[in-house]
């Protein structure tokens, strides 16, 4: 069984995001990219998958610019088998990745889609959805436990309240969440035995997909800054600011 | 900081297992191992298992076969750091140490040993300074003695990394008494527990605090002849060549330790206010900054180009004594400039900063005294 995992080259979680002077968008410039922190913990539940003998092989696949190469590296050294780059220096929202996406899984056949729960650049928590729905597969996001078994899914999700636990066949579209796992370390030796693993690099038009945007960015902004806190003397005095001057509750 | 052009996707990803480490097994405990005055083992055997203790040694026996640059990498990340003790304990296993024996080592010497210390099993020293020879090694006095089937060893050993709680001990001595100088030296392998090794005292240093340092003693202590590394007499010749290894690792840590302390100062300085602005908004503290980061990061393109004219085997004895001279005075410039703009801050114990100075300090002085590098440099400016 073939497990796909779509992984997004991101601005690294440690990096304080500035906003471009012109309001555009925001800086990428000699900025560190990393590897999507949610789709790591996909890459690392279907690396243990297979080292648990229930998936033979596992296919990364990221859509963007050439340099998320890099980024497909790194799945590599975690343990995937292969990776495909579909080049686009276009900019792609989850629309257009799903639809590469469907592309993708009709040419490699996976039985699972395992999917980040949502991109921490612009924490949109789409792609795996629409995905499911081009395919018209089933999906169970916000993953904290998966389970296959005789040709179905069983995955607790985080709710609100609680955990909700799902049962699916396959195929199926996963999305994962923070908890599902901790992904290991990259070691040294994996990392020059992924230097060799084999890398293919397709374009969207080869997959017959248009990925023109759907949607136009009119224009991004900074948060308004934080002021300084006051100190209250005591319980009191909190909820008579919390009623008169903020005015929430 | 923009990459060197020697640099690759493989180093980035290097870069950020290693940062990962220390974020989460180094920095967190490295002040309860600065008060123990030792790295656990635990965590050496840990960075054996990520691959990283035998970068440049064979894959045969758990190496990388990765080349010089790689180890700078390695080098530089770890030295991000703010714990020198814990950088050195490890840089003296990988890089100062353990070369002896990837270097010279027999067949059977490989065999017996290197596997376990590129897994961390084995942590390693190297034993070439004495109380009265330390620049000058050509010098030393310890003595090797051929008797029967083994070597019998005598003499004293000063300022050993990892000699307190070390497994296996590099060790130069005078195997020819009749010869003086830098004829007639040779290395050998001494395990932990030979009968007449012992370690005379555990050193208290100013800084390296988490890193052990010792005095050794060696009273009639007898090792199998097969313990001697590489060729009798030409020790000397060994340990220079090792040198270089040596001092690109430490020029790494230097450069890794003024990207840490310029990274802790900035933020610092940031949010610290007086007189109405930030200190940041002061030219003179910024512009201050500013030319120091110019000046690491003309070290450390220095420090890659030397890693790279290793990975050619070319001769540079100049480069790299230059390099270590050049790094070692600059680590004390930025940290003596670092701990100033922390102001009362950067005199506390409670800060990275402070900690800093005083491992820096010793930059300028171990592996090779900046007046000694100057020297081998100097020797070769007018050729
Ligand atoms: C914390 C620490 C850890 C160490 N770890 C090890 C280790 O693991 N293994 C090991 O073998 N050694 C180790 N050393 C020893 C270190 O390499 C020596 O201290 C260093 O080489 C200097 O030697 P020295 O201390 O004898 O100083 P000296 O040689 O006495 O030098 C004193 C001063 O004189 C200067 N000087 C010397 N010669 C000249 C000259 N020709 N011209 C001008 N100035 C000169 C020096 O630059 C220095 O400033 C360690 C030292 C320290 C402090």
């Amino acid at each position: 069984m073939k497990v796909l995992v779509p992984i997004k080259r991101v601005i690294d979680y440690n990096v304080k995001v500035r906003v471009k002077a012109d309001g555009t968008g925001v800086e990428t410039a000699n900025v560190k990219m990393s590897m999507n922190p949610f789709d790591e913990i996909a890459v690392e539940e279907a690396v243990r998958l297979k080292e648990a003998g229930v998936a033979t092989e596992v296919v990364v696949v990221s859509c963007g610019v050439a340099a998320c190469q890099e980024t497909l590296r790194t799945a590599l050294a975690i343990g995937a088998d292969r990776a495909l780059l579909v080049e686009t220096d276009a900019e792609l929202q989850p629309l257009a990745v799903a639809k590469l996406l469907k592309a993708i899984v009709a040419k490699e056949g996976p039985q699972i889609a395992l999917l980040g729960k949502q991109a921490i650049d612009d924490d949109a928590n789409q792609t795996g959805q629409m995905l499911a729905a081009l395919l018209g597969w089933p999906q169970a996001t916000f993953a904290s436990k998966v389970k296959i078994a005789d040709g179905k899914a069983e995955v607790t999700r985080e709710v609100d309240g609680g955990l909700e636990t799902v049962a699916t066949k396959l195929p199926v579209v996963i999305t994962v969440d923070l908890r599902l796992n901790e992904p290991r370390y990259v070691t040294l030796p994996n990392i020059m035995k992924a230097k060799k693993k084999p890398l293919e690099t397709l374009k969207p038009d080869a997959l017959g997909v248009d990925v023109a945007p759907r949607l136009a960015t009119l224009k991004v902004a900074e948060p308004p800054k934080r002021k300084g806190g006051v100190k209250v003397p005591d319980a009191a005095a909190l909820v008579d600011k919390l009623r008169n001057e903020a005015k929430v509750i | 900081m923009a990459d060197a052009v020697y640099t690759t996707p493989e180093h980035a990803q290097l870069r950020d297992t290693v940062a990962r480490f220390l974020a989460e097994e180094v920095e967190p405990h490295g002040a309860a191992w600065e008060a123990q005055g030792f790295v656990p083992r635990a965590v050496i055997r840990a960075l054996g298992r990520l691959g990283l203790l035998g970068i440049t040694y064979p894959p045969e026996y758990g190496g990388a076969g990765a080349d010089a640059l790689t180890a700078v990498v390695f080098q530089e990340a770890l030295a991000r750091s703010t714990f020198g003790g814990f950088v050195i304990t490890v840089l003296v296993h990988t890089d100062m140490a353990s070369p002896h024996l990837a270097h010279a080592g027999s067949r059977p010497q490989l065999d017996r040993y290197l596997r376990r210390v590129i897994a961390g099993e084995l942590v390693t020293a190297v034993a070439v300074t004495e109380p009265d020879a330390g620049s000058d090694v050509a010098s030393i006095r310890t003595r090797a003695r051929r008797d029967g089937d083994g070597w019998v060893l005598d003499g004293a050993k000063m300022f050993i990394t990892n000699g307190v709680h070390g497994d296996l001990y590099f060790v130069a001595a005078r195997t020819d008494a009749e010869s003086r100088g830098a004829r007639g030296i040779s290395m050998f392998v001494v395990e932990k527990g030979t009968p007449g090794l012992r370690v005379g005292r555990a050193l208290d240093k100013q800084g390296w605090r988490s890193s052990d340092t010792a005095e050794l003693v060696f009273e009639s202590c007898r090792i199998p002849a097969a313990n001697l590394l590489g060729e009798e007499n030409r020790g000397f010749y060994a340990i220079m060549r090792n040198f270089q290894t040596e001092r690109i690792a430490l020029a790494a840590m230097a450069v890794g330790h003024c990207q840490t302390a310029l990274a802790l100062t900035l933020d610092w300085v940031a949010n610290r206010r007086a007189f109405g602005a930030t200190l940041f908004d002061k030219q003179a503290i910024r512009q201050r900054l500013a030319l120091l980061d110019a000046k690491v990061q003309a070290a450390r393109a220095f420090l890659y180009h030397c890693a790279w004219l290793v990975t050619q085997e070319r001769e540079c004895v100049r480069e790299v004594s230059a390099l270590k001279a050049l790094t070692g005075e600059l680590a004390n410039e930025v940290l003596y400039a670092c701990q100033q703009f922390h102001g009362g801050m950067g005199y506390m114990r409670e800060s990275a900063i402070e900690r800093l100075v005083r491992d820096a300090r010793v930059l300028a002085i171990g592996g090779g005294a900046t007046e000694v590098m100057l020297e081998e440099v100097a020797k070769r400016l007018r050729t």
